[in-house]
């Protein structure tokens, strides 16, 4: 924000709300393709997604939605503290987000170490004896959960990055579209998950 | 404010100092106009290397049984061909350079919405570029599937394909990131006055064109994802021995794909629909219907990819749905050709090279839609699936629309660029010399595919040698056109007559500022109060 190519720097915070937009609308159809791949094999392998679904652990699942939901929740609640121009309550907030979001992240990583110490991933052996379903199902779980987890990593860059910008006064009360833009994109992780949820952890 | 301190010796963009020296002062530009050119020069250097891969490829087909290479070669050649000419030069093509350049200039901005944003896609398209290129000279051999990395095989051959699969996917990224820009631009940076339906004709098409790269490239941008984690982890998506299903692959890479047809399709539509009014110094006949026909092109486009697998196997039903969905998509092209045309009839022209370019232009594309409605019909499209008849009609299509019209845009705007004239005589020789070889090239192309010669072989029987003849011939002419195109301009750059400000009595906005125009474009932004096109 501190590079000043032009004369008069130019600021549309309107503009860039709406250039946030738009890039979560190409986010979700890029899940929606995936999306798209797990309602077709979905039907044609009903029984096997039934059985395979029932493997996944409904508890992490449900902890790591209520985690995520809450961390959206900080990350807003840092946008009406920064507006009340409290600084020190913003980093806090957004810390909690970030927080929140690598425990997350170890949730997961227990239950793809533990999925995978029973020999359930991709290419292995064991998966490979079950049922063509079975493979697809997990299949896709990896992948599908894999590429959210990824947007995860985006996520806690970017809004550690805006908390730098807090730090150094180049976000305040009255320039903040970055912030609320980090956390566009930080509710766009939290829907994406909330779709991923029912399809592989609910739906038995 | 400082920026008005020193008004008469403004530097133009080409002139200005920034903070940077040398090359940082152009690949660290945040200015449109130097990251227009940035993509200008990086598509001239690919663009050169695919057209000698295509050179050969012809002269590997000059003769029947093996002439200059061998199979596996032939395969690799195809591929990389394919992969630069789609993914490097036809979609970012047009909106990357001239988009850029004369996105803002046309709407009466200073610059983009995200200017730096902007500088970041190109480093995007470079790097995507440079590791879909590295797949030619590490690993395994050469990808050889083409470049639409069909599965299975994709993920079964043993040849180097995830840089080049990675490379297409950070390519996509380079386009959704101008595509926003672009959207975000036209949507908050209008000049005053200037309401939506007093925008010129190419930012229109851009406007179009912006949406499907935001909403099409990440369906393919997924499937590519797929093909990567099928080859590395074998999950089974597209892999019938785990129960996945390689039509879906087609399905999904052309829900994405066909859209990209028209991503490079309109803005040469938006180009020509710039050169034609003012060479004929006419008000664009019908300019409501162009922008609607531009929006519907849009739309239908999304609709029609099942064309692509006529014989992939699918329901009847889909089979006849996307063969009159198909026929639709034509409709609007239609419109704007007979807009076109309307527009000439009883006007003054002024034939100069650009608007030579737009004629030639609209003698190839008319020659590549009339084809492709051959193709999107059921029976005929059985029987022509996979020869060089679709070859000669896609690039009838692609390289005669989008190509035409790059080149098209390429002289009209070139006064406006660099600041210098072309020769005129040397440009028209180069135009009469590229539209000869053009011709002899794709035309017989027609013939062999209907008489059964199929695509992607480097090698066939004895009956199609003559056709095969004239067609490499073609190649090679059509090659010598381009290099004097091509000099004739880089000259010119140098030794070039000064341009005046509007040497073709344009009319809209780009032609009210200096030639090169100045750093930020207009030193006070223009209230805009008529039509772009206003003629008597």
């Amino acid at each position: 924000m501190n590079n000043h190519a032009h004369i008069d720097e130019h600021r549309d915070d309107e503009g860039a709300k709406t250039g946030m937009w738009i890039f979560i609308f190409t986010e979700l159809l890029l899940f929606g393709g995936l999306f798209i791949v797990y309602s077709v094999y979905r039907y044609l392998n009903p029984m096997a997604f039934h059985l395979a679904a029932e493997e996944l652990d409904v508890v992490v699942g449900t902890v790591n939605t209520v985690i995520l939901l809450v961390s959206s929740m900080t990350i807003a609640m840092a946008i009406t503290s920064i507006q009340l121009k409290n600084k020190k309550l913003t980093l806090i907030l957004m810390g909690v987000t970030i927080l929140l979001a690598i425990i997350f992240m170890v949730n997961k990583y227990f239950e793809w170490t533990g999925k995978i110490s029973h020999g359930i991933f991709p290419g292995s052996e064991i998966l490979h004896q079950s049922s063509q379903g079975e493979i697809l199902f997990f299949g896709l779980y990896y992948a599908m959960t894999g590429l959210h987890a990824l947007h995860i990593v985006i996520g806690v860059g970017f809004i550690a990055y805006v908390m730098w910008l807090v730090k150094t006064d180049d976000v305040k009360h009255d320039d903040y579209v970055i912030l609320e833009n980090s956390a566009l994109y930080w509710h766009l992780v939290d829907l994406i998950w909330i779709f991923l949820f029912p399809l592989f952890y609910l739906i038995t | 404010m400082s920026e008005t301190v020193i008004q008469n010796h403004e530097p133009n963009y080409l002139e200005y100092k920034g903070k940077y020296k040398g090359i940082f002062a152009w690949i660290f530009s945040t200015d449109h106009k130097r990251i227009g050119l940035l993509y200008l020069y990086s598509m001239l250097v690919f663009f050169s290397v695919a057209a000698i891969l295509g050179l050969l490829m012809k002269l590997e087909l000059i003769a029947p049984g093996k002439t200059i290479m061998g199979a596996q070669t032939y395969n690799s050649f195809f591929t990389l061909h394919g992969i630069t000419m789609i993914f490097l030069i036809v979609v970012p093509g047009l909106p990357a350079v001239f988009g850029n350049f004369f996105l803002p200039i046309m709407i009466g901005a200073k610059d983009v919405a995200f200017p730096k944003l902007n500088l970041v896609s190109w480093w995007i398209y470079i790097i995507g570029a440079f590791i879909a290129l590295s797949a030619q000279f590490m690993g395994d051999g050469a990808p050889d599937t083409g470049w639409t990395f069909y599965a299975p095989y994709s993920f079964k051959t043993g040849t180097n394909m995830l840089p080049a699969v990675l490379g297409a996917f950070i390519l996509g990224f380079s386009s959704i990131v101008t595509g926003i820009n672009f959207i975000v631009t036209m949507h908050r940076m209008r000049a005053p006055g200037m309401n939506w339906m007093k925008m010129p004709l190419f930012p229109w098409a851009l406007y179009g064109t912006s949406w499907i790269q935001v909403l099409a490239t990440p369906i393919v941008g997924v499937t590519l994802l797929m093909v990567v984690l099928e080859r590395t982890l074998q999950i089974g998506f597209f892999d019938p021995a785990l129960g996945g299903d390689p039509i879906l692959y087609q399905h999904l890479f052309w829900i994405y794909s066909h859209p990209a047809v028209y991503i490079m399709i309109l803005p040469a539509m938006g180009v020509i629909s710039e050169i034609i009014p003012t060479f004929a110094r006419k008000t664009i006949f019908g300019y409501t219907a162009i922008v609607v026909s531009t929006l519907a092109i849009a739309f239908v486009g999304y609709f029609v990819w099942g064309h692509h697998m006529f014989t992939s196997g699918m329901s009847g039903v889909a089979l006849y749905t996307f063969s009159i969905l198909t026929f639709l998509v034509a409709i609007p092209s239609a419109i704007k050709i007979f807009n076109w045309v309307a527009t000439l009839h009883k006007a003054s022209i002024d034939l100069q090279t650009p608007f030579l370019w737009a004629l030639c232009f609209l003698f190839v594309f008319m020659i590549g839609g009339l084809s492709g409605m051959v193709l999107g019909a059921l029976s005929a499209n059985v029987h022509l699936h996979d020869t060089a008849f679709v070859v000669a009609h896609f690039h009838y299509i692609v390289f005669g629309g989008t190509g035409y019209a790059f080149f098209g845009a390429l002289h009209y705007w070139y006064p406006k660029m660099f600041g210098r004239m072309y020769d005129k005589s040397w440009a028209n020789i180069g135009l009469a010399m590229f539209f000869t070889g053009f011709n002899t090239l794709y035309l017989p192309m027609f013939y062999l595919g209907m008489t059964g010669m199929p695509r992607r072989y480097y090698d066939y029987v004895d009956k199609f040698h003559g056709p095969n003849i004239i067609s490499s011939l073609g190649a090679i002419l059509m090659i010598v056109g381009l290099i004097v195109i091509i000099t004739n301009l880089v000259r010119s750059a140098r030794y070039g007559a000064p341009a005046v400000k509007d040497p073709w009595k344009g009319k809209t906005l780009e032609w009210t500022v200096a030639s090169p125009p100045s750093l930020e474009n207009f030193d006070e932004i223009p209230t805009v109060t008529d039509h772009p096109y206003k003629y008597e």
